[in-house]
């Protein structure tokens, strides 16, 4: 622990005094902290949502909502969780905060911009927010804006659009801000196979975010277009084509999965080596196999629309590479597992997240074997075992992996320590309440459930009802684990620098960390996670 | 609990499917319960009160390779299986009977040979059958799981899915694709009949020539999606004994007393936010000015004032 008397960049900074002094800076670890609160605001609100789907489906017939209603609140909980929470997520919050310490740098390339990102995000966030009281009606086109469907309905559609847009500039342009970052500031000495895990993960991330989400930004721009001007790109009563909508869609949103679970697979890999005290295993193995699933996940999107109506030699070409992009998210979880091996583990609460994400991550990623083979894949589309699916991907993969680095580095971040016995308590509460609550849903969906339904016969209900009462589990393991990570930033004891016998860059220098980072530049010569 | 593994299938589809699936779960499930297992048994074994010095393991390119090239053989099965289950869905025999099948918000509508109109999919057993199938309004999806089928039904294109139905009895028909307020309730029913059953059936379906012509407009626009024509509360008012009817609807919000008249369904017709009838929701009906002709939109008021109360 240091001795020396710093500043914390917590502490204020001058000039300005309370929030202000927050809303204008540019320090890359206050950005990140903004995006935390605002996301985990988000992230509360699409959970509440969630929960009354939930109590909705809890009987067959009306329970406490209509119909439009319940399209309304799916549309909005998946446009809150996929935009606002899950693609911005680790890249945003944990990306912001700690890829410039691992890689020695004092901050990213250019933070002014990345301040303007935050406020693009928060203006687009915003929108969001207000298209659901404004206008005839929340949209009520599910979030993935099917046209001609959201061409047509008298729903707001159009705010809601127009706030994925504005979303949209906030992703490219971090990750534009972390390439340029991670190419020019790496530390002197810091060659790239002896960058951390994680900045290779976001550097991946990265490239998709910048080269993939103007797709989606014309796209939806094209929706408006047709919305105001009856200009017929999907319409076909104005001379467009429903297909090139999905097929513009899924373009981006199918790489836009990677933007979330990349940066996850990049946590796990920093917190595995930590708690075994060991050398993570296939270090070049689990970079290049970063940039391969960056790279084919690009041409895959067709398998969204296997059922949609594409050429018979289209479907087995996108089924094939389906199951090439695979592998090498096999090759990570060998290593990770690998990485046990003759280790010194530590259970601690960062670690058992991690055990959980990779458990919940395979069976999120075995699952989705089955609807990338063409076959069964007509069976399960559009019923509620892909929901099941991927929320075993994005919750059970990025959530819980948000979770872990929430606990991993929540030292470093506020230099507090939280109450480690209800952390693991909360752990254990989380990864029942998830497993009961999303695993019925695949045997829903085998049992042929279609997904986005108000209503459902009496067939499915033992599972509905399982479902419903996991989701009331798993949000009082949310509240347990928010609550005392809370208390503890408040009042928690202090936290020694380097708690976990953590090897990155980040454990070398205080917490809470100063606001330059480090005093003098580090001088990086051996590898990453080196426990010799 | 598994509908999806039939004793007998229903269908010449299924057994390829289910056979794929049983391929695809029986790896996932030895690979999910391998890895959880060494991963468990690593946490005690190397748990650092049993093992306080973990032990520095380069890395192995034998080992990399091994778990690249093995996963790749599998993932390659998976997909061959996937593909060949899958392959006969897209080849349509020449001799199948075809069914015109037209969705639209939210009802299925089946078309036979000779102009006869079905609100169910009666079929004849061990016959194959293929569906034409368009769309009058948005994407929709048409689903029987026991046969394990499914093929998106897209308006402005004409979509084709065939297969042979090999089991008597009813089978759900469900919309996969989400299509609004009642997406969950656009629901029919295939009825697998023996040949005999069906040629009676058939014979007794009167043909739809001689339908209104203000209905069969309807009909193409998809009205009776919202608007039952027998007292039936939808989504929109009822038809029946519309015209001349007294109604309270709100104007802007404000309550008024009017008598159904041709201009109040004129009206209802082009700016249907204008005029709502109590009880019913803004924001659910788009204009159809432009969308029907002027012409047509007057047929349509002439039959609905023909629609008279029982």
């Amino acid at each position: 622990m240091t001795t020396i008397p710093y500043k914390s960049y917590l502490e204020p900074q001058g000039k300005y005094t309370g929030l202000l002094d927050w809303l204008t800076s540019t320090d890359h670890k206050r950005i990140g902290l903004m995006y935390m609160y605002a996301i985990g605001i988000f992230f509360i609100i699409g959970v509440l949502l969630g929960l009354l789907m939930r109590i909705e489906l809890f009987k067959p017939g009306e329970t406490i909502m209509g119909p439009q209603t319940y399209n309304g609140i799916f549309t909005v909980h998946g446009v809150i969780m996929i935009f606002m929470v899950v693609i911005p997520g680790l890249s945003a919050v944990f990306g912001n905060l700690f890829m410039p310490i691992q890689i020695g740098a004092k901050d990213v390339a250019f933070p002014k911009l990345n301040l303007l990102s935050w406020y693009i995000f928060m203006a687009g966030a915003i929108l969001a927010v207000l298209s659901q009281f404004t206008g005839n009606g929340p949209p009520d086109t599910g979030w993935t804006f099917y046209a001609p469907y959201s061409t047509q309905t008298g729903t707001n559609v159009l705010m809601a659009v127009t706030a994925a847009f504005v979303l949209g500039f906030s992703s490219i342009l971090t990750g534009l801000n972390f390439i340029v970052t991670i190419h020019r500031m790496r530390a002197p000495g810091m060659t790239w196979f002896k960058m951390p895990l994680f900045p290779w993960a976001l550097y991946s991330t990265a490239w998709i975010q910048l080269l993939a989400t103007p797709i989606v930004g014309i796209t939806l721009l094209m929706l408006i277009a047709e919305r105001v001007f009856k200009i017929g790109f999907f319409d076909p009563a104005l001379g467009g084509d429903p297909i090139l909508f999905q097929h513009l869609f899924w373009i981006y949103s199918h790489p836009a999965v990677y933007v979330m679970i990349l940066p996850a697979m990049g946590v796990i890999t920093e917190i595995i080596p930590t708690f075994c005290q060991r050398r993570i295993f296939g270090y070049k193995a689990i970079a290049l196999s970063s940039i391969a699933i960056a790279g084919v996940g690009y041409l895959v999107w067709g398998h969204h629309m296997y059922t949609s109506g594409m050429s018979f030699t289209a479907r087995w070409i996108f089924s094939f590479l389906t199951f090439i992009v695979a592998v090498p998210s096999a090759i990570k979880v060998f290593n990770w597992v690998a990485t046990m091996y003759k280790g010194s583990i530590a259970l601690k609460t960062p670690f058992l997240y991690a055990l959980a994400f990779i458990f919940l991550f395979m069976i999120g990623g075995l699952t989705g074997l089955s609807l990338g083979s063409l076959a069964t894949d007509v069976y399960v589309h559009d019923t509620a075992y892909v929901v099941a699916h991927f929320h075993y991907i994005i919750f059970g993969g990025m959530g819980f992996a948000f979770f872990a680095a929430l606990h991993y580095w929540f030292p470093k971040m506020y230099g507090k320590m939280y109450n480690q016995k209800i952390a693991d308590i909360a752990w254990l509460i989380l990864f029942f309440g998830f497993n009961m609550l999303y695993f019925p849903q695949f045997v829903l969906g085998l049992q042929g459930l279609p997904r986005r339904y108000y209503d459902y016969m009496p067939q499915f209900e033992t599972g509905e009802v399982l479902s419903t009462i996991g989701g009331f589990v798993l949000f009082i393991g949310i509240i347990m684990m928010i609550t005392n990570l809370i208390i503890a930033a408040r009042n928690g004891p202090q936290a020694p620098d380097n708690p976990w016998g953590g090897k990155t860059l980040e454990w070398t220098i205080p917490s809470p960390p100063p606001m330059e980072n480090f005093d003098t530049p580090p001088v990086v010569s051996k590898e990453p996670y080196d426990y010799e | 609990m598994f509908t999806f593994y039939d004793p007998q299938y229903a269908s010449n589809m299924a057994e390829g499917v289910d056979a794929a699936f049983l391929i695809i779960f029986g790896i996932s499930f030895f690979f999910l319960i391998g890895i959880t297992a060494v991963m468990i048994w690593f946490i005690i074994r190397y748990h650092h009160k049993r093992h306080p010095k973990a032990v520095q393991i380069k890395e192995s390119f034998a080992l990399e390779v091994t778990w690249t090239v093995i996963p790749t053989i599998l993932v390659m099965i998976m997909f061959y299986y996937g593909y060949i289950a899958f392959s006969p869905m897209r080849d349509i025999p020449a001799d199948a009977m075809v069914v015109k099948t037209v969705a639209k918000m939210w009802s299925w509508e089946f078309e036979y040979p000779g102009n006869k109109l079905s609100t169910e999919l009666i079929l004849p057993i061990n016959e194959p059958v293929v569906l034409e199938m368009t769309s009058l309004d948005v994407v929709h999806s048409l689903f029987i799981s026991a046969f394990r089928v499914k093929e998106d039904v897209v308006p402005g294109t004409t979509h084709y899915m065939w297969f042979i139905p090999e089991r008597l009895g009813n089978y759900e028909i469900l919309c996969t694709e989400y299509c609004g307020l009642r997406h969950s309730f656009m629901e029919s029913v295939a009825r697998v009949v023996p040949r005999e059953e069906f040629d009676v059936w058939l014979a007794s379906v009167p043909e739809a020539t001689n339908m209104d012509e203000g209905l069969i407009i309807m009909r193409q626009n998809a009205c009776s999606g919202c608007h039952s024509m027998d007292g039936t509360k939808l989504v929109g008012p009822s038809f029946q004994g519309i015209y001349g009817k007294a109604e309270t609807v709100l104007i802007d919000g404000t309550p008024a007393e009017i008598v159904v008249d041709s201009a109040y369904l004129y009206r209802a017709i082009v700016d249907p936010d204008y005029e709502i009838v109590e009880g019913y929701n803004k924001g659910l009906m788009k204009t159809y000015k432009g969308v029907i002709p002027e012409e047509d939109i007057q047929t349509i008021i002439k039959f609905l004032m023909t629609l008279q109360k029982e």
